[in-house]
C-alpha cells in the first residue's frame, strides 16, 4: 500500500514548521515519528497533499523538571519517555504507560507529541494525560499558548489545536514514582487496547483515565467523585461506565467495553 | 525518488536488497523491521525521505564475510524458523532488542519481539535462539 502523492518539505525549527504550516494552509500534516499519520496515508484515509517533517527538530526533544512539573518536548518518543531517569522519579506512571505503546519498533519512532495530535482515543498517553491533568503547549503565528488537556480532546481524532499549530511541549504535574496503576486489555500482542484504564494519585486526588470508551479520551468522572466522597474501590469501580458512549467493533460490544470499564478500574483502584 | 516511497519498497526495489519482506504491509507484522541508526524500526511504515542520512542495516548487512551474526548463528543453531518469511524482520528485532538489553530473561524475549509475528514456529524456538545468541554476545564481548 502506498500513499497518495505529496510534497515533501523538512523543517529544523519549530519557528519553521510554523512558518511552512502558514505557507501551505489546510491541506498540510505536520509528520513526527509518522507511527499514526503514515498507516492512515497509506489506507488512503489521510491524504494531505503537503507532508511538513519535524521529526529531525531535536530542539523539542527533552525531559526535565521545571518547578511543580515535568515539561516533555513534543518529539520526545515513546522508547525515550518509557526509559526516562526523571520520568522514573517525578512521574513513574508516564514512564509505564509509554511502555505498553505498540512495540519496540514503534517505540523507536512515535512520539509523545504525535501520539497527543492524533487525538486517537484508542491510544494510551492522550487518556493518561488527562487523567494527569496535563496541559500542552501550542505555537501558532502569533505565539505560543496553553491548553488543559481537559480542553484539548474536542472529538473522534479532533483536537484543540488549530491547523496553523505545532505542539511545542506537554506539562505533566509530578506525581512521583508510584502510587498508579495501568489496566490495558486486548486480545493480541501490540494491539490498542479494548478498554484501558490509568489510575493515579495526585494532588488533587485519585485520577482515573479511560482509554477507548467514547470518540474522545475520558475522565471516569463518577469513579474520582465517588473515590472522593469515600467510597471503596468496588462501589466506585461500578459507576465506570456511566455516561460513556464505546464504539463496537469486532472485539467488543458496547456493553462488554462498558463492563471491562467497570472491571479494570476495580482492579486499578485495588492495585493502587 | 517520489516523496510517498517507503523504506521497505526503496531497500527493494532501488537497492535490490530483498531480504526485508512486506508482510502485512500494515505495521504489525515486522517482517520489514530493519535498524535506523541501530534501532529496529519497520520499514513499511517510514519513508525513505525520514531515513535520508541515517545508517540503514539490513539483514543483509548483519554477517560478517562469511560469518554470521551470533543472532544469525543461534537461529541456525536453534532451529529459529520455519518458512523463513518472518526471520529476516525477526533477527534484526533480536539484534536491537539485544542492544538494549544484553542479558534478558526468557519474558523481556517475548515481550521484546511482540512486533514480530510468526505464523510457523509458536515462537518457542525463537526465543530459544535469542537467548541463547545473548548468551554467545555477552561470552564474546568478555
Amino acid at each position: 500500500m502506498i500513499p497518495a502523492a505529496f510534497d515533501y518539505v523538512r523543517a529544523e525549527s519549530a519557528e519553521g514548521a510554523v512558518a511552512q504550516l502558514a505557507e501551505h494552509g489546510d491541506d498540510a500534516k505536520l509528520l513526527a515519528g509518522g507511527m499514526s499519520l503514515l498507516p492512515l496515508m497509506k489506507l488512503r484515509l489521510a491524504t494531505p497533499t503537503v507532508l511538513i517533517d519535524v521529526g529531525r527538530v531535536r530542539e523539542l526533544s527533552y525531559i526535565r523538571t521545571d518547578g511543580d512539573h515535568v515539561a516533555i518536548g513534543a518529539l520526545t518518543r515513546h522508547r525515550d519517555v518509557e526509559t526516562n531517569d526523571v520520568l522514573a522519579r517525578e512521574c513513574g506512571v508516564l514512564r509505564a504507560v509509554a511502555a505498553q505503546v505498540g512495540d519496540n519498533q514503534v517505540r523507536h519512532r512515535g512520539t509523545i507529541g504525535g501520539s497527543i495530535a492524533h487525538g486517537d482515543p484508542a491510544s494510551d498517553l492522550p487518556a493518561a494525560l488527562l487523567a494527569l491533568d496535563a496541559t500542552f503547549v501550542a505555537q501558532g503565528p502569533g505565539g505560543t499558548r496553553e491548553i488543559a488537556a481537559s480542553a484539548f480532546f474536542e472529538g473522534f481524532l479532533e483536537t484543540a489545536l488549530a491547523p496553523d499549530e505545532l505542539l511545542l511541549e506537554i506539562r505533566v504535574p509530578k506525581s512521583g514514582p508510584n502510587g498508579f496503576a495501568f489496566e490495558k486489555f486486548n486480545r493480541r500482542a501490540q494491539d490498542f487496547a479494548t478498554v484501558g484504564v490509568v489510575a493515579a494519585k495526585t494532588a488533587g486526588g485519585t485520577h482515573v483515565g479511560l482509554i477507548n470508551m467514547g470518540s474522545t479520551p475520558l475522565r471516569a468522572a463518577g469513579v474520582e467523585r465517588a473515590l472522593a466522597d469515600g467510597a471503596g474501590a468496588a462501589d466506585a469501580a461500578a459507576l465506570a461506565a456511566d455516561g460513556t458512549e464505546p464504539s463496537a467493533d469486532l472485539n467488543a460490544s458496547v456493553e462488554y467495553r462498558q463492563h471491562l470499564a467497570r472491571v479494570l478500574v476495580r482492579r486499578a483502584l485495588e492495585a493502587l | 525518488m517520489e516523496p510517498r516511497t517507503l523504506l521497505v519498497h526503496y531497500l527493494r526495489e532501488t537497492c535490490g536488497l530483498t531480504g526485508t519482506k512486506v508482510g502485512c504491509d500494515t505495521s504489525s507484522c515486522g517482517a520489514c523491521t530493519v535498524l535506523v541508526d541501530g534501532e529496529s524500526v519497520k520499514s513499511c511504515t517510514m519513508l525513505a525521505a525520514q531515513a535520508d542520512g541515517a545508517t540503514i542495516t539490513t539483514i543483509e548487512g548483519l554477517a560478517d564475510g562469511d560469518t554470521m551474526h551470533p543472532v544469525q548463528q543461534a537461529f541456525h543453531e536453534h532451529h529459529g524458523l520455519q518458512c523463513g518469511y518472518c526471520t529476516a524482520g525477526m533477527v534484526m528485532a533480536a539484534v536491537s532488542l539485544l542492544e538494549e538489553i544484553p542479558d534478558p530473561s526468557e519474558r523481556d524475549v517475548r515481550v521484546g519481539i511482540e512486533g514480530n509475528l510468526c505464523r510457523c514456529t509458536g515462537y518457542h524456538n525463537i526465543v530459544e535462539s535469542v537467548l541463547a545468541a545473548a548468551e554467545q554476545m555477552r561470552t564474546q564481548a568478555r
